[in-house]
């Protein structure tokens, strides 16, 4: 006789298609509905650390900016907290960490505000880089890709990061590292996403 | 102090692979490498925590939220209710859930949409909602109509309402697609044939649920949707679980 397992499955994914903006950005898609959409200030106005713009393009196999992207973005704050009551510690009052950018629908280009992160602790304690989780959606991707954003500035830390460690081929870890420049004396780091070719960006199955 | 373990990884063979030819937009947009494996850290098991601060009560309510004073939306109108739980069936409480879809003629309310049938002047097409301490979850909205598609010549979109759905972690985010039962254009749809096993496909149709209707208002369609599961506890001397 056999016992079945009391288990479910997961509800398989669906690509989020051209208009994911109607249900997770409806003022992109071109009306007001809410009063408020949600996740458009990630570190809110009482976060302590570097303030720093993130931008970049995603492109596909061809090079094209891909033009329908719903990017989301969750990260600790600059003391490596994140705001989830798992998470020991407390985060600034209006510190959510987690944010949902759009891509703009002619150039593709995406860009968001918050605070530079800190070093989070991994499995076993063992620190990790400070890094921005990275999730993306669009039009033809069937399951949503997860990715992770670091800081050139952060050499030190992501030379002993232990993600950053498992891809194996050092060459592709630089898909991962946004690069540091500064515009109107405020920090932007640059990070481009290649979904297929021969710089393809490391995706993670997390 | 026992506290939630990783969660269980995700089995790939039963979402749709992310190169499906037939669905040609993937063929460009489909990473080739192979996914890097991450065990989980704090970064995959925490993730957006929101509260009834972040939305309003009418928000899930697709009938009025769009809607002109005294006016409806044009088409059938429904419910749209279920469960959220995770796959060891223990409900997700207090997760955000949020929806679109096109009309009941199969028109988006979006700029880039120029499909030929009507906008309906009292439909917005989004709603959001927390599912409560049960899971639980419920919307008000009108059934969306079938629409073509440039894929193939003649390619349907067979009637579908796109679901978002956090969970605890960021690693449980998923977004799907619910179908009707007994549409005849969803076996015909090269986005849900992404998906090879039919009884994954079978988990994304909205059953119909007649004891659900309010009679002489609006009929009632059920869809459950299943979250990632993890690890029970974590024990202090099994710091990496059971």
């Amino acid at each position: 006789m056999t016992h079945r397992l009391g288990y479910l499955k997961e509800t398989p994914s669906q690509t989020a298609g051209p208009y994911v903006h109607i249900g997770l950005a409806p003022g992109a898609a071109g009306f007001e509905i809410y009063d408020q959409e949600l996740g458009r200030d990630i570190a809110g106005p009482n976060a302590a650390g570097e303030r720093i713009r993130v931008e970049g393009v995603v492109t596909d196999g061809t090079g094209a900016p891909v033009k329908d992207v719903l990017l989301e973005a969750w990260q600790a704050n600059a003391a490596g907290i994140y705001a989830h009551p798992e998470h020991a510690g407390e985060v600034e009052d209006g510190f959510r960490g987690w944010g949902r950018v759009i891509t703009d629908f002619a150039t593709g280009e995406w860009g968001f505000d918050t605070v530079k992160p800190g070093p989070v602790a991994g499995r076993n304690g063992q620190p990790m880089a400070p890094h921005i989780s990275l999730w993306i959606v669009a039009r033809g991707i069937n399951v949503g890709l997860s990715t992770r954003l670091y800081f050139d500035d952060e050499k030190d830390a992501n030379a002993a990061d232990p993600v950053l460690n498992l891809i194996e081929w050092e060459q592709r870890r630089q898909t991962l590292i946004a690069r540091r420049s500064t515009r109107d004396g405020k920090a932007v780091y640059r990070l481009d996403i290649r979904l297929q070719g021969g710089d393809e960006t490391v995706f993670f199955d997390i | 102090m026992a506290k939630p373990g990783d969660f269980y990884q995700r089995d790939r063979r039963w979402h749709p692979p992310a190169l499906a030819p037939d669905y040609k937009t993937s063929v460009t947009r489909s990473p080739r490498l192979p996914l890097i494996s991450l065990e989980n850290s704090a970064s995959e098991t925490t993730g957006p925590v929101f509260g009834h601060n972040d939305i309003a009560a009418a928000d899930n309510d697709l009938l009025t939220n769009f809607a002109n004073p005294g006016e409806s939306p044009v088409g059938e109108r429904i419910i749209l209710h279920g469960r959220v739980l995770d796959e060891n069936a223990r409900p997700v409480p207090n997760t955000l859930v949020e929806i679109w879809q096109a009309n009941a003629s199969g028109r988006y309310r979006h700029k880039k949409d120029t499909y030929l049938g009507a906008l309906d002047p009292n439909f917005g097409g989004c709603g959001r909602t927390l599912t409560d301490e049960d899971g639980g979850y419920r919307f008000r909205t009108i059934k969306p109509g079938a629409y073509p598609w440039r894929n193939g010549i003649n390619d349907w979109r067979p009637a579908h309402i796109h679901v978002s759905v956090f969970g605890s972690g960021f690693t449980q985010r998923l977004i799907t697609q619910l179908y009707f039962e007994g549409d005849p254009l969803i076996p015909r749809c090269p986005i849900v044939n992404s998906i090879s096993d039919p009884d994954a496909v079978n988990m994304l149709i909205a059953r119909l649920d007649m004891n659900a209707t309010i009679p002489l208002d609006t009929i009632a369609y059920r869809f459950d949707i299943v979250l990632r599961g993890r690890r029970s506890t974590l024990f202090e001397n099994r710091m990496e679980g059971n």
